[in-house]
């Protein structure tokens, strides 16, 4: 994943760069949100951006996730592409029914397609509370119309992002808050984008296929270390975009090692272990040597203590023993 | 004031909420006859609501209607077939079936933003269309309509004040005709007038009678080119009456007779009618031209959508996405230097500019928040600052805000 002969960037770096190079590149990237210009954005993905290209195409709004929503969705009808900010992913909620009735239903009923991106810090594991820290990609991957892309290393989150600022369709972009400035990687100068909906193969195995996203997908490698000292290897899955879905990646891969784990930070219920599950059921049922098996947060809102938190996270403990119940089925 | 109406406009306008009313009359026959697959809406006594603001707009204009705007669709250009396809949910409408009723739009050419059920969405996607317009260097103006009932929901308070801070040349007409469904204005809405709401949002606003078509052109084209002037968004309070249920089933036995009676009398229509003629406008045997025009139009276009068929079922799963160039060419039609917008013309000092801030005499000319500072006798030099919308201006003198800082601050105590 790592290109040569770049220099060490971190999650957040990738993201600002990404838009930094598109908003440069073509005139019709805009950005609003809020506190994203003056302040360059609650984590400061956007410093920079307003000096640079001015208070037209970086827009501070007020405290009005359906205005910026429903704005970036007009401005994309004339052509412009633009990046609505969350500044916290778990407000996305406050423009629900702009995002599911209007943004992602356009193209569907009156061929309106709507060019634009919504990102924003999504995730726990940092005590943000209930209300910072959700991973609430699943109500959008429910909503077809929609791209929802979830990464989890700064190549990928710079390529994916330049991706989702020059597709067609609206995405939805999240940004996991604990890799924000925990992972740094070498990232090549110049353009390049990532495509949506392929999954990565993180590390190669054939005992048992994790697959996993964002945050949890280096949970995930820490755990396949552990589990090869034990003599069982873990092939690893990143699915970087969860809408569409990358199913060939997954089927191809539990083809192969025949046991599939699923590690996600969403809650349980509902989440893309469910669907990953069905998929293998539909398509690959005859290579399954044990049942599928979920390692993923409680179902339960994300609680603020860290004795709490840590509990509801999934981690590496949990995933390597699941893992080694599957090896072992 | 806008200009006195010409003797052609005062005939279009005649002419369009006649073809509206025979539009909808037509549909209701279709109704009766099961030919229409979903809900029927009526804005029987509304016409002028919708034909004089849409009238008002210019063909680069943009508009997105609600469910009572037909009219403003006819004059913006839709041919009646579309409308009655629509309702019929045939494959040559304009959504191929996939959507019914108003709901349908055009990018390319009308330039028509298609609603949703879910009121008040339109008020910040049609503010977006104004600001991209107006960043395009287009110089259009974005409208949109909302009912005293959708007036209620969060979206129109957030769209109107984010249209506000921005600037955005953009009309809203909140066409009030007392009903949100079975329940009376009052009910959902504690002021007399809806448009006081605009003062809330520093956003002028007007009142017009809502079935006197001539004034609710005159207040529309007002409203329109004062937006296009950067003085928007506005809002237009346009009081009508909804003389017929929420939709066809709904027979609106809740509104008191006397309410129906009062203003039938008050139809748009026939209202204008009357003027034409008293004016000598308008004569017998040219009444009859309209209606044999619009009769034979109706017949053509209604003939065309009965033939048209339905989706074949597999046209169900196509086009959730847009695929990319072979699907969509976006491309934005720049009206102005694309070097305003690109560095290094558009960089900027990226720090608020606060008007009067720091002059207050309690503050020493330091660094007192503006609410508490009394700059009655300290005067700014005229500098060059950066407001929100891009444009640069002058800090005005800081003698008349000061005041009025002063006066509330008095009556505070």
């Amino acid at each position: 994943m790592a290109a040569k002969g770049g220099t060490q960037v971190n999650f957040l770096d990738a993201i600002k760069q990404a838009m930094f190079e598109e908003m440069e590149r073509d005139p019709t990237v805009v950005l609003l949100g809020e506190d994203v210009g003056v302040y360059g954005g609650a984590f400061k993905t956007s410093e920079g951006l307003l000096a640079k290209f001015g208070w037209e195409r970086v827009i501070d709004t007020p405290i009005s996730e359906s205005a910026i929503i429903g704005a970036a969705c007009g401005m994309s009808y004339l052509g412009l592409r633009p990046i609505a900010e969350m500044q916290f992913i778990d407000f996305i909620v406050c423009a629900f029914n702009q995002i599911t009735n209007f943004v992602a239903k356009g193209h569907y009923l009156w061929d309106a397609p709507a060019p634009m991106v919504i990102r924003g810090p999504a995730g726990g594991g940092v005590h943000g509370g209930p209300f910072h820290s959700a991973n609430p990609e699943m109500y959008f991957v429910h909503t077809p119309g929609l791209k929802v892309i979830y990464p989890s290393t700064p190549y990928d989150a710079k390529g994916l992002l330049k991706a989702a600022i020059r597709d067609n369709n609206p995405v939805l972009f999240f940004e996991h808050k604990f890799l924000y400035r925990r992972i740094k990687e070498d990232i090549p100068e110049g353009d390049y984008v990532v495509p949506i909906g392929k999954a990565a193969v993180r590390r190669e195995g054939k005992h048992l296929t994790i697959v996993s996203y964002a945050a949890m997908m280096h949970t995930s490698l820490e755990a396949a270390e552990e589990l090869a000292n034990e003599g069982i290897e873990a092939e690893v899955i990143d699915l970087r975009t969860l809408l569409p879905l990358d199913s060939d990646a997954i089927v191809e891969s539990v083809k192969k090692t025949n046991r599939c784990l699923v590690v996600h930070e969403d809650t349980k219920t509902g989440g893309i272990a469910g669907e990953i599950s069905a998929i293998l059921c539909e398509r690959a049922f005859g290579h399954l040597d044990g049942p599928l098996t979920r390692v993923t947060a409680l179902d339960t809102p994300v609680p603020y203590a860290p004795t709490l938190e840590d509990y509801f996270l999934p981690n590496k403990e949990k995933v390597v023993q699941a893992a080694r119940e599957l090896a072992r089925y | 004031m806008a200009k006195a109406l010409t003797k052609q406009q005062h005939l279009d306008l005649y002419y369009y909420m006649r073809l509206n009313r025979a539009v909808e009359d037509t549909m209701v026959k279709l109704f009766r006859q099961n030919k229409i697959v979903g809900g029927l809406y009526s804005s029987l006594g509304q016409e002028a609501v919708s034909v004089g603001t849409a009238f008002a707009l210019e063909k680069k204009d943009w508009l997105a209607p609600m469910i009572r705007n037909i009219g403003a669709l006819l004059v913006k250009g839709v041919p009646p077939r579309d409308v009655f396809m629509q309702h019929m949910a045939k494959y040559d409408s304009p959504t191929k079936g996939k959507d019914g009723t108003s709901h349908f739009g055009d990018l390319d050419n009308l330039h028509i933003v298609s609603p949703i059920s879910m009121l008040g969405d339109l008020i910040p996607v049609m503010t977006g269309v104004a600001m991209a317009g107006r960043y395009l260097g287009q110089k259009i103006v974005a409208m949109t309509w909302i009912g005293d009932g959708g007036s209620s929901t969060g979206v129109f308070h957030e769209g109107l004040n984010f249209a506000a801070t921005q600037k955005a040349p953009f009309v809203l007409v909140l066409e009030n005709n007392l009903w949100a469904y079975s329940t009376p204005v009052k009910r959902q809405v504690p002021v007399e007038n809806l448009a006081d709401r605009a003062k809330a949002y520093g956003v002028k606003s007007f009142i017009v009678d809502g079935n006197d078509v001539a004034a609710v052109y005159t207040t529309g084209k007002e409203a329109v080119e004062l937006a296009r002037n950067g003085e928007g968004p506005i809002l237009i309070e346009a009081k009508t009456f909804r003389r017929m249920g929420h939709a066809q089933h709904d027979p609106a036995e809740y509104v008191p007779p006397d309410m129906k009676k009062y203003w039938e009398e008050r139809d748009p229509i026939a209202r204008h009618e009357k003027f034409l003629f008293r004016e000598k406008l308008l004569d017998e045997k040219g009444k009859k031209e309209i209606e044999a025009k619009i009769n034979a139009l109706l017949e053509k276009e209604r003939d065309f959508a009965e033939n048209s068929p339905f989706p074949p079922a597999e046209f169900a799963e196509h086009g959730v996405y847009c695929t990319g160039d072979d699907c969509h060419k976006i491309r934005a039609k720049w009206e102005r230097p694309v070097s305003e917008v690109t560095p290094p013309k558009s960089s900027v000092s990226a720090v608020w500019t606060v008007q009067g801030f720091g002059a207050g005499k309690g503050s020493g000319g330091g660094s007192a928040p503006i609410h508490f500072g009394d700059t009655e006798k300290h005067e700014h030099k005229e500098v060059a600052a950066v407001s929100n919308n891009g444009a640069k201006s002058a800090v005005k003198k800081s003698a008349k805000p000061a005041k009025k800082t002063a006066i509330a601050r008095k009556a505070g105590r």
